[in-house]
C-alpha cells in the first residue's frame, strides 16, 4: 500500500495585493482571510479578472502578498515549493520537451526518476500514444491534459489548480472532473481550485468562495455537505447554483 | 469515411509504372546525361592539343572521364535524379572552360589559369595546402569555441542577473561594437604571441553577437516558464541550464551563425597580417608570387572549409531545435 503524504492546511489572514497597472497602483486583492482544513476541496469562484489567479500565486509563494500572511501547515509561505503543486491556467508545457519529458519535469528537478507514475499520469489524462510528441502537435484540450498529468505525478500536500478543466470539450470535461475527483479521494491532498463553471464546483468542491470583482473581496463561502456521486439534476445543487449566481450578481440570468 | 477514399485516390500514383508514365521523358533521362556531359569534358581535353605546355592534360582527361563513369553507375543505380541537372552543367562548365582557355587561350594569362592549373596545385602542393587548411581550422575553432562559450555565458547572465547587468553591459556596449579588427595592431604589441593575439580577436568577434542574441533570448523566455519549474522545487541551477537556455536557444543560434561568419573574416585578416601560417597565409604569399592558381586553389579549399563549417552548425541546430515547428534548410 502506498502511503500519500498528509494534506496541507492553509491560512489566509489579512491578504491584501495588487499591481501598478498604467503608472498607478491597482488593488487587486482586498482584505481576504481564508481558513482550508486539510483535505478540503475548495472551490473559488468569480469574475474574470477579480484576482483568482492572482490569489493563487501568493498561496503557491510565488509572490509574497503586500500585506497580510499565507501560511501552509501552519508556516509561513516564503517561496514555492514541491509540496504545493500548480496547474497554470495555461498549459506553459515546454515546446523544446515530448509531452512525456514535459509530465516528467517535477521528476527532473528533484533528480529521481519515476516513469512508472509518469506512465499512469500519462494514461490517466488520456494521452497514451502522445509521449514522444511536442506541444506544438497537441490541441488545446491536450495541452491542458497533459499539464494536468504534469502536475498530478507528484504526490503534492495541497494541489493548486487555475481553471484545469476550462479549455475541454463538455464530455472529455466530465471524465476529468470524475478522474480528479477519483484522486483527491484516493490521495487525501487539499484542493483549491479556481472555476468559471458553478456547476463543476458545486459537483467537486465541498466548499464553494465565492468572489467580488476587482479588487477580489469573499463575498460568499458555502459548505456543500451533499454525498459524492452528485448529480447534476439534484434539485439541492440547484438550489445551491442559483444561491452562488445571485451572490454573483446573475440574478437574472440563471 | 474520408480515409479510405484518400487511401484509394493515392494508391496508383504510388505504382511504380504509373510513376515512370506520368513523368516527362526527358527528366527521367536527364540523369544519364551526366555522365556523358564529363566524357565530353574527357574528350575535349585528351584529344585537342593544348595551346601551351601544361601539366597534367592527361591526368585532367582521365579524372574528367573517372567522374562520368561514377556518374553513370549513380544513374545506373538510380542515385542521381535531384543533383543531375547540376553535374552536367559543371560537366559542360569544365568542357568549355578547357575549350576556351587550355585550348584556344581566349582570355588573359596568368589572372586566367587552366584546369589543368589548378590542378597541378592539388597534386603538386598539397601538403602545404593541407598543412594550411588545419593551421586555419584550428586557429578558427579555438578561437570560435572560446567566444562561443563567453558569448552564452555573458548573454546568460546579462538575461538573468541585474548586478552583472550592471557591471557587464558598459562593457559590452564599449567593446562589442567595435570591429575586432581594429584591435588588431594594438593586440599584436600587447600580447606577445600573434598567434593569442588573432584568438582573442576572434573571441572577441564572434562573442559578440553570440551575447546579443542569447540575451535577447533569455530576456525573452515567458516567466511562466519559470513559474512551472519553480513551484515544483526548481533552483537556479536548473532555470538556467534546462529552461533559460533551451527556451532561448533558437535565438542562441542565430548569434552562433553570425559569430562564425564574424570568425572567417578574422580568420582571414589574423593570418594575411600576423600569423604566419593558414589559408590566409597561403593566399598573401601566392599573391606576393604571382601564383595565381595556387590562390584559386586556396579560395576553394577556403570556400569548402567555410561552408562545411556552416553545414556543421546546421545540422547541430536541426538537432537541437528539431521541437521547432519551422526550420530553415541550409
Ligand atoms: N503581473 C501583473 N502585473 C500587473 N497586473 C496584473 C498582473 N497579474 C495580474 N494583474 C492584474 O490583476 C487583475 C487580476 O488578474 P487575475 O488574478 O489573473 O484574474 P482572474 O481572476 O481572472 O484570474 C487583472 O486586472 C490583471 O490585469
Ligand atoms: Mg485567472
Amino acid at each position: 500500500m502506498v502511503t500519500h503524504p498528509a494534506p496541507m492546511d492553509i491560512q489566509l489572514r489579512g491578504i491584501h495585493h495588487g499591481y501598478p497597472i498604467g503608472g498607478t497602483f491597482t488593488p487587486v486583492i482586498e482584505d481576504v482571510s481564508l481558513d482550508i482544513a486539510p483535505g478540503e476541496f475548495v472551490a473559488l469562484l468569480g469574475p474574470s479578472g477579480c484576482g483568482k489567479s492572482t490569489l493563487l500565486r501568493l498561496v503557491a509563494g510565488l509572490e509574497p502578498p503586500h500585506a497580510g500572511q499565507v501560511l501552509a501547515g501552519g508556516v509561513p509561505v516564503s517561496g514555492p515549493g514541491p509540496d504545493r503543486i500548480v496547474m497554470f491556467q495555461d498549459p506553459t508545457l515546454y515546446p523544446w520537451r515530448t509531452v512525456r519529458a514535459n509530465v516528467a519535469l517535477s521528476r527532473d528537478i528533484a533528480g529521481r526518476r519515476d516513469d512508472a507514475a509518469v506512465d499512469a499520469a500519462i494514461a490517466m489524462v488520456g494521452l497514451k500514444g502522445f509521449e514522444r510528441a511536442w506541444p506544438h502537435q497537441l490541441s488545446g484540450g491536450m495541452a491542458q491534459r497533459a499539464a494536468l498529468a504534469r502536475a498530478l505525478v507528484n504526490e503534492p500536500r495541497l494541489l493548486i489548480l487555475d481553471e484545469p478543466l476550462g479549455k475541454l470539450d463538455s464530455l472529455t470535461r466530465l471524465t476529468m472532473q470524475t478522474e480528479l475527483l477519483r484522486l483527491w479521494q484516493k490521495r487525501g491532498f487539499t484542493v483549491i481550485m479556481v472555476t468559471h463553471d458553478v456547476e463543476e464546483a458545486l459537483l467537486l468542491a465541498t466548499r464553494v468562495v465565492t468572489f467580488s470583482t476587482r479588487p477580489a473581496r469573499v463575498i460568499s463561502d458555502v459548505s456543500i455537505d451533499l454525498p459524492y456521486h452528485r448529480h447534476r439534476d439534484d434539485p439541492r445543487l440547484l438550489a445551491l447554483r442559483r444561491e452562488i449566481l445571485v451572490r454573483l450578481g446573475h440574478s437574472e440570468d440563471w | 469515411m474520408s480515409g479510405v477514399g484518400t487511401t484509394q485516390a493515392i494508391a496508383p500514383v504510388g505504382t511504380p509504372q504509373t510513376r515512370a508514365r506520368s513523368r516527362p521523358p526527358l527528366r527521367a533521362l536527364l540523369p544519364w546525361a551526366a555522365g556523358p556531359a564529363w566524357f565530353v569534358a574527357a574528350l575535349v581535353t585528351w584529344r585537342w592539343p593544348d595551346a601551351d605546355d601544361f601539366p597534367d592534360t592527361t591526368t585532367l582527361a582521365g579524372l574528367f572521364a573517372g567522374i562520368g563513369v561514377a556518374l553513370l553507375s549513380a544513374a545506373a543505380l538510380r542515385r542521381l535524379s535531384a543533383r543531375a541537372p547540376w553535374m552536367i552543367a559543371l560537366g559542360l562548365g569544365f568542357a568549355a572552360w578547357e575549350l576556351v582557355q587550355a585550348k584556344l587561350l581566349l582570355l588573359p594569362r596568368p589572372f586566367f589559369g587552366t584546369p589543368q592549373d589548378l590542378l597541378d596545385v592539388f597534386l603538386t602542393d598539397w601538403k602545404r595546402l593541407g598543412d594550411s587548411l588545419l593551421h586555419s581550422l584550428g586557429l578558427l575553432v579555438v578561437g570560435y569555441t572560446a567566444g562561443s562559450i563567453l558569448g552564452i555565458a555573458t548573454g546568460v547572465g546579462l538575461g538573468r542577473s541585474q548586478r552583472f547587468r550592471y557591471w557587464a553591459l558598459p562593457i559590452v556596449r564599449l567593446i562589442g561594437p567595435l570591429p575586432p579588427v581594429s584591435l588588431l595592431p594594438l593586440a599584436m604589441v600587447l600580447i606577445p604571441s600573434n598567434w593569442l593575439a588573432s584568438e582573442a580577436l576572434m573571441a572577441l568577434g564572434s562573442g559578440f553577437p553570440v551575447t546579443i542574441l542569447t540575451w535577447s533570448g533569455v530576456a525573452a523566455v515567458d516567466p511562466a516558464y519559470y513559474d512551472v519549474a519553480r513551484t515544483m522545487g526548481a533552483r537556479d541551477r536548473f532555470l538556467v541550464l534546462r529552461v533559460a537556455l533551451p527556451a532561448a536557444m533558437p535565438q542562441i543560434f542565430v548569434g552562433l551563425f553570425m559569430g562564425l561568419g564574424m570568425s572567417f573574416v578574422m580568420l582571414v585578416i589574423a593570418e594575411m597580417l600576423g600569423v604566419k601560417s593558414g589559408l590566409g597565409f597561403y593566399m598573401q604569399w601566392a599573391q606576393g608570387w604571382a601564383a595565381y592558381p595556387n590562390m584559386y586553389a586556396a579560395l576553394l579549399v577556403m570556400s569548402l572549409m567555410c561552408t562545411g563549417l556552416i553545414t556543421i552548425l546546421f545540422k547541430v541546430r536541426d538537432r537541437i531545435l528539431g521541437w521547432q515547428k519551422d526550420g530553415l534548410k541550409w
